[in-house]
């Protein structure tokens, strides 16, 4: 006996020396396979019990697995020393894709190089890296002027892409630079009168918006005043999610799901598929796990040891929070529908290379850590 | 940059950051708090409310697309109406199969092969749980074919839907458009909800410019359906609103005249009622089928008519840009008459050619030998050349545009279908900003003298010309050209007219100068020595028109012609423009043939057939 825990410790032992020698985080690694393997079994579901699309995922999530072992190979440093760099191809990359547009004379948020590609993606964490590479080697809390650089820089992409038009992902990369600098350390009165500022602000937004941005508001207001539109996507995920009850229909037994009457139900729709087989307690159960992520990142941010690290860090863990804040409100008829996916459980491959790439750069800081004398 | 007085506190920074870490977890822990509470109030509070509605109701929206308007001629015809048919639709929602589904699809004849990656982009365009329509107007066979391989398609159905229908055919196709299945760039632009269950969009012309009074207003119904998606009960309906009835001034009959007339050369004809500006006629040839856009065109066939090296989808009426050559005579000569360079009784003597002091290129005229002594009158009437390379020196380029720009020409006329081409009337600063090279930029003489004969930089499409025709016959009263002239609501009945719509008149000095401008257009046709008076034998209405002839400038350097084809290619155009009754005009009409030779041999006789189809109706 004592001989076979003696071998399991070893393996064990050797087994958390490869994670480490691999730049993996643990804890990390199992809360996200969890969600995996777990938002494996929802896509099954709610693409009808076929395998094909889950193949499918699966080879996206193989491709993002890579690519987030590769980043976390990288040390801080010179991702620092890339997010410049990163920041400024990103630029360009969405000033062609504007460019584009305006020749193409519709809407575009792609650029064909190879493979279609999305510059408000690489945004989505070249931002907070430039950002955290401005203030790394400065006294924080930042001063007034240098937040006044930051929040151009952060203006720059977020109106570009409000341009293509993603207004969704422009507010979501807006709110991901303020996270940066609010981790900076503004003060807390600067924070409140810009929060007060930004409300105020709204009515002037509501003048910007397009006629079918209104509508979705409107819509979140009253949907059954457009049972044919977007009040389709609510009132219909509002019935698969309550008639989950508290523990659900079963796995493959959602009714709204499997009839077909819940639209985009395998993308941004699928948190309402959860809801409606495995109950309150199913989401519960969900929505715990992302948060147990969540406080593995903020602690991976707290623990880092340069200002850099810290800020993306900060940023990605926080970011990574609002998506699900903002999809699971989306759906549950909080918020106006903004074509947000649940992170690493709806399908799709892009949002899924940026979130692991994300979780990558965590792992490489948490993993790149040196010993320093106390 | 270095940071001398600020410098960094490493402890102090990272105990503020981590601060801002509790802050922000705090915050988390918080809008998660609000989504559970509201997940709680869902499915604990009310799970049972929403329970009742996804089992015992399940309630499925479908929209009812509103009926697209009519369209009707001046006289209450039916130019294009609803028909049923049967189409193919699919949605992807329901398809295990996409790629596949479409492989077998047009394996089983059922979908063209080359048609299928224009599907594609059309379902990847559209919202996921839409029915999408891929194949219209399927012929009973199909239905039939399809009929027994349905259980073969899951998410593929056939369903019987009113189609645009065209009953004149080719005739007015230009000026009605047609409708086509929503493209991936129409999706762009438009409400999906607005056009839930509609299949078509109008595409150009009237169909286009008038989408949103003809599409209507989508209704929808909540029906009860069964595990199996069937329709069990109707539980609520919302209908739909009807487009508008479009009433058009064209008149079917006149236009029939008018294509007839053209038969299969290369034309176009305009016909205005001067009083109004209401468009009569709006032809243009060779034209197209809008029932075979409905149908759906394969990319081949549309491609062959894109191709076409007489281009039968180009609207020559409205886009055609065709040098006006002599057409414009009458009004150069009452430019000379307000600049006050001639006046309507002085005369001068052709002698076959025109040439500027102190130069000897000569400018010749179309009469060889000269029309001796001409005044005004007999220089339109026998469109004499050598008077108005001489009036048009004398009066300049920049005085010649003001008043050809005071009758609409060089600029669009406003009509309410387009797109429509502008033309051009040269100027000098025209010239100087549209040219690259300063040498092109000067403005010569010589291009002054042949805009006096409406050649050289000078650009006017068939409908200007009947514009500015109308505004002669109305003795400088001018209109905007409109083709759509009431809108009824088809369940009241209910019909709103637009009035007509006032454009800046033409004024002229003293009223004398009309009478002597229209005289000469008289002539034109009953002078003994009239270009056109074999056009006034036998006509029950007094006629006054100018004929033209234009020189085509180049032909296209891509484009292959044959050799023939090619000197064909090369004649010159023939044009016409012609109102009346003169004491009364009722309609103003220009025509033109391109390549046809003679102004007043060949276009002249069409616009005579105008007049008469559209007189002898009227019946005056």
């Amino acid at each position: 006996m004592a001989r076979a825990t003696d071998t399991g410790a070893g393996q064990h032992s050797f087994f958390s020396r490869l994670l480490q020698r691999m730049h993996v985080d643990p804890p990390l690694l199992a809360g996200i396979g969890t969600v995996l393997v777990l938002g494996a079994f929802v896509l099954y579901s709610a693409t009808g019990g076929r395998l094909d699309p889950l193949w499918g995922q699966a080879a996206k999530i193989g491709v993002a697995a890579l690519i987030m072992l590769a980043v976390a190979q990288v040390e801080p440093v010179w991702l620092r020393r890339a997010s410049p760099w990163l920041f400024a191809t990103g630029l360009v990359m969405l000033a062609l894709v504007l460019v584009r547009g305006e020749i193409g004379g519709g809407a575009q948020r792609w650029l064909d190089i190879g493979v279609r590609f999305q510059p408000s993606e690489l945004m989505k964490l070249a931002v907070p890296a430039m950002l955290a590479w401005l203030l790394h080697d400065r006294a924080l809390p930042p001063s007034l002027l240098m937040i006044g650089g930051l929040l151009t820089l952060i203006a720059l992409p977020v109106g570009m892409i409000a341009l293509q038009p993603d207004l969704g992902t422009a507010i979501l990369i807006g709110l991901t630079g303020a996270t940066v600098i609010f981790l900076a350390g503004i003060s807390l009165r600067f924070v409140f009168f810009s929060g007060a500022l930004t409300l105020a602000a709204m009515p002037l937004l509501w003048y910007f918006m397009r006629p079918y941005q209104k509508q979705r508001v409107l819509t979140l207001l009253d949907p059954e005043q457009d049972p044919l539109g977007a009040g389709y996507h609510i009132i219909q995920s509002k019935i698969a999610i309550g008639s989950g009850g508290g523990f659900g229909k079963g796995w493959l037994n959602g009714s709204q799901g499997q009839l077909e009457f819940l639209p985009e139900r395998s993308t941004d729709f699928i948190f309402a598929v959860i809801g409606e087989e495995f109950g309150f307690f199913g989401v519960s159960i969900l929505l715990l796990l992302y948060l147990m992520i969540v406080a593995r990142g903020f602690y991976i941010a707290a623990a880092a040891q340069d200002t850099f690290s810290r800020l993306l860090a900060g940023a990605i863990s926080f970011t990574f929070f609002f998506y699900i804040f903002v999809n699971t409100a989306m759906v549950t008829g909080l918020v106006p529908v903004v074509g947000v996916p649940l992170p690493l459980v709806s399908a799709g491959g892009t949002s899924m290379v940026t979130l692991l790439a994300g979780f990558g750069i965590l792992m490489s800081i948490q993993t790149h850590r040196k010993l320093l004398p106390r | 940059m270095k940071h001398a007085n600020q410098i960094k506190d490493h402890w102090r920074e990272k105990q503020l950051f981590n601060n801002r870490i509790l802050i922000c977890a705090f915050l988390a822990l918080i809008m998660m708090g609000i989504v559970v509470v509201r997940l709680a109030n869902l499915q604990l509070v009310n799970a049972d409310y929403y329970a009742a509605q996804s089992q015992g109701n399940r309630i499925r929206v479908q929209p009812l697309p509103p009926t697209r308007g009519l369209i009707f001629d001046r006289n209450q015809k039916l130019l294009v109406e609803n028909t049923p048919s049967y189409q193919l639709e699919i949605t992807p929602e329901q398809v295990p199969d996409l790629d596949d589904t479409l492989e077998r699809l047009s394996a089983s004849g059922l979908l063209e092969q080359e048609n299928i990656d224009r599907v594609r982009g059309l379902i990847n365009s559209r919202r996921r749980f839409d029915s999408i329509p891929i194949r219209q107007k399927m012929t009973d066979e199909d239905v039939a074919r399809f009929a027994v391989l349905r259980p073969y398609f899951p998410g593929v159905e056939i369903r019987a839907r009113l189609a645009r229908t065209y009953p004149f055919g080719t005739v007015a196709a230009h000026a009605l458009g047609y409708v086509g299945g929503i493209s991936a760039t129409d999706q762009d632009k438009l409400d999906p909800a607005a056009y839930a269950g509609t299949s078509y969009i109008g595409k150009v012309a009237t169909e286009r410019a008038y989408e949103n009074e003809l599409h209507g207003t989508v209704g929808h119904q909540d029906v009860l359906v069964n595990v199996h998606g069937r329709v069990m009960q109707v539980l609520d309906t919302q209908l739909s609103v009807p487009g508008r009835d479009l009433l058009l001034s064209l008149d079917i009959d006149t236009q029939i005249a008018a294509e007839k007339a053209l038969g299969s050369r290369r034309g176009a004809v305009a016909a205005i009622d001067p009083r109004n500006g209401e468009v009569l006629v709006l032809a243009s040839t060779p034209n197209f089928d809008p029932n075979s856009f409905t149908a759906g065109l394969s990319r081949t066939e549309f491609n062959a008519l894109q191709t076409d090296v007489d281009q039968p989808l180009f609207n020559r009426a409205l886009r055609g840009k065709y040098p006006p050559g002599s057409t414009i005579k009458p009004i150069i000569a009452l430019a000379g008459l307000e600049q006050n360079a001639v006046s309507a009784n002085q005369q001068i003597f052709c002698r076959g050619h025109f040439s500027l002091p102190g130069s000897t290129h000569r400018y010749r005229d179309w009469k060889p030998e000269g029309h001796g002594l001409v005044n005004l009158r007999d220089a339109v009437a026998q469109s004499c050349d050598t008077y108005f390379y001489d009036l048009a020196n004398e009066i300049g380029i920049d005085a010649m545009a003001v008043t050809l720009q005071e009758f609409g020409l060089g600029e669009t006329t406003g009509l309410d279908i387009g797109p429509e081409s502008g033309g051009l009337v040269p100027t000098r600063s025209w010239k100087r900003r549209n040219f690259a090279d300063p040498e092109d930029q000067i403005w010569y003489p010589g291009e002054t003298v042949i805009a006096g004969i409406g050649q050289g930089f000078m650009l006017t499409t068939p409908l200007q010309l009947a514009h500015a025709t109308a505004t002669i016959a109305m003795r400088g009263i001018r209109y905007r050209p409109s083709l759509v002239r009431g809108m009824r609501d088809p369940v009241s009945g209910a019909v709103a007219v637009r009035q007509p719509r006032n454009l800046p008149p033409v004024r002229v000095t003293t009223p004398e100068r009309w009478d002597q401008i229209i005289g000469a257009m008289e002539a034109v046709i009953y002078d003994p020595k009239g270009t056109a008076r074999a056009l006034g034998v036998n006509s029950k209405w007094r006629l006054a028109g100018k004929s033209g002839t234009a020189q085509v400038v180049s032909v296209a350097q891509d484009e292959k012609y044959n050799a023939e084809e090619l000197a064909e290619r090369m004649r010159d155009h023939a044009l016409f423009v012609a109102f009346a009754p003169v004491d009364d005009p009722r309609i103003a009409v220009a025509v033109i043939v391109e390549n046809g030779g003679s102004g007043s041999g060949v276009a002249g006789p069409v616009a005579r057939q105008v007049i008469d189809a559209y007189l002898n109706k009227v019946a005056l």
